[in-house]
């Protein structure tokens, strides 16, 4: 009690430092949460179009009804399938001509329907990923009459590998900016002790422990970072709340909302910032203390 | 431990030697002081009376020979000990060393807090000290806003307020007026009398005189002897 009320009052006493290492934390932490959240949302976008996710499987021309009955027995006891439909070459132009609406009279004059008889396939969620499908097309392209599988392989490989990036670079940048943090904390409370060196050089002649001198630092150290990180969090919030407010319609869609950060991940990144302040008292206290 | 005169040894120095660098502070210092002494330590400016005192308190480590304090040995004292070791002493600083952000009452509360004592013992133990030294009314003031003689009280009562074995006081009087020097002496008498050992580093002959008790003449880091204090006073 009597070290918190300490550190609070070290806090006030030296309140431009103070300011300034608070304001330094809640900079890093917006930087860094931003990029978090940017993350979470560019993944639950990915796994909402995954859901979405379905093979095509087109026949040849004129496959006999018997064998479009076999296939169809056949697609539905491999491993992974959910559901399969049948889209007869009919039904898929009357659903072209319903997409088009005004321009689907240039369908009329056709001589003959081009389109292909075709299964659509919906798979188990625990089957979304790419490995799978792609093993699962192989599997659909090796029966006789089909002549076509699609299931947007290149998109989803390249969206796939380019969130990997993200997620590579968001570790990377976050890593980053909380190391450069913890140093300019770190050096931000060098400061405080420069300027409080007389300070402890009496507490210590007085018979102050180490434990007893630094104990106050430290909560400093988390009362900083602790308003840091909800100033930081705080400012995310607000830009969050102008950001999706001026530009919901584009950023959302029947797929996916636009979210904020999860209790579990607002309070992460909190204990986060709080550590942040402790770590970069505890590094600058180990130094000064050896002087 | 007991001296010559059989009373209790409260601090031991044999043989000891200080260098900074080159320059030879302390050289062959044996001292040995009894328990309830009062011991001026004496001499011309850079006779070495301030690096012995450090000695004492271990804001310097000797770089030959032995120190004993009240059963520590110095030559071997941990960095966790010494705290232990500096709460056996009550020092008063030549340029007081008082905290110039924090208010007579903080500057003096840090003593008790670091023993872990509660807030209201602090507060009716700094009240009863601040009456002793006669600054009860400046308990809230800041010490730059006091004068030199106040300051030195301040730092008195922060020598006393952990009822120390020791109290080393390093020219209390050094910049002090004449009746504010009175002040400190009488201060210093007073705990003398009530069993404190009372070592005092001072030039100033006139504190000796009024203050009475044993002297050690220093002169270029060595110890002269002296047959009575009257030598030095002279």
């Amino acid at each position: 009690m009597i070290y918190c009320k300490r550190a609070i009052k070290d806090i006030l006493e030296h309140r431009f430092l103070s300011v300034v290492t608070i304001v330094t934390i809640s900079v890093s932490i917006l930087i860094a949460s931003a990029f978090t959240l940017f993350f979470i949302n560019a993944n639950a976008i990915v796994n909402s179009w995954k859901k979405g996710i379905r093979i095509m499987v087109y026949l040849k021309p004129n496959t006999p009804e018997i064998k479009v009955t076999e296939i169809k027995r056949n697609i539905q006891e491999m491993k992974g399938v959910k559901d399969v439909r049948f889209i007869s070459n009919k039904d898929a132009l009357q659903r072209l001509k319903n997409q088009m609406k005004r321009q689907s009279s240039l369908l009329d004059n056709l001589k003959e329907n081009p389109l292909p008889d075709a299964f659509e396939i919906q798979l188990m969620e625990s089957f979304q990923n790419q490995e799978k499908i792609e093993k699962l097309a192989a599997r659909l392209e090796s029966l006789k009459p089909v002549d076509e599988v699609e299931y947007g392989q290149i998109w989803l490989g390249r969206f796939t590998n380019i969130l990997n990036l993200f997620r590579l670079t968001g570790f990377a940048m976050g890593s980053l900016f909380l190391l450069a943090t913890v140093l300019i904390v770190a050096n931000t409370i060098r400061l405080v002790l420069y300027s409080r060196q007389k300070e402890v050089e009496i507490m210590r002649l007085v018979g102050a422990t180490d434990g007893f001198i630094k104990a106050p630092f430290y909560i400093e150290g988390l009362i900083q970072g602790a308003l840091g990180g909800i100033i930081g969090l705080g400012a995310l919030f607000i830009l969050f709340i102008l950001i999706s407010s001026n530009m919901g319609q584009g950023l959302t869609s029947s797929f996916f909302t636009i979210r904020f950060l999860s209790w579990d991940t607002f309070l992460g990144i909190w204990v986060c910032s709080m550590f942040v302040g402790w770590i970069g008292c505890f590094v600058s206290l180990k130094q000064f203390l050896k002087q | 431990m007991m001296d010559q005169q059989g009373k209790a040894s409260i601090i031991r120095l044999f043989h000891v030697h200080k260098n900074y660098g080159a320059a030879k502070a302390l050289s062959d210092v044996t001292i040995d002081i009894s328990k309830n002494d009062l011991l001026f330590i004496t001499g011309p400016s850079g006779a070495g009376k301030t690096s012995l005192l450090k000695l004492l308190y271990y804001g310097e480590a000797v770089t030959e020979g032995q120190v004993l304090i009240d059963g520590i040995n110095l030559s071997r004292i941990s960095h966790k000990t010494i705290p232990m070791l500096r709460r056996k002493f009550g020092i008063i600083f030549q340029d007081y060393k008082l905290i110039p952000t924090k208010t007579v009452f903080d500057n003096i509360a840090i003593v008790l807090e670091t023993i872990g004592k509660k807030r209201r013992f602090i507060e009716k133990k700094i009240r009863s000290v601040l009456r002793t030294v006669g600054m009860e009314n400046s308990i809230h003031s800041l010490p730059p806003t006091l004068s030199g003689g106040e300051q030195q009280r301040i730092a008195v009562a922060r020598a006393i307020v952990g009822d120390p074995k020791i109290i080393l006081a390093d020219e209390p009087t050094g910049n002090l007026d004449e009746d504010s020097a009175d002040v400190i002496v009488d201060l210093l008498k007073k705990f003398h009398t009530r069993g404190a050992t009372v070592i005092i580093a001072t030039h100033d002959k006139e504190l000796i005189r009024k203050t009475g008790g044993r002297v050690i003449y220093l002169k270029q880091g060595r110890i002269h002897p002296i047959n009575s204090p009257n030598n030095v006073l002279q």
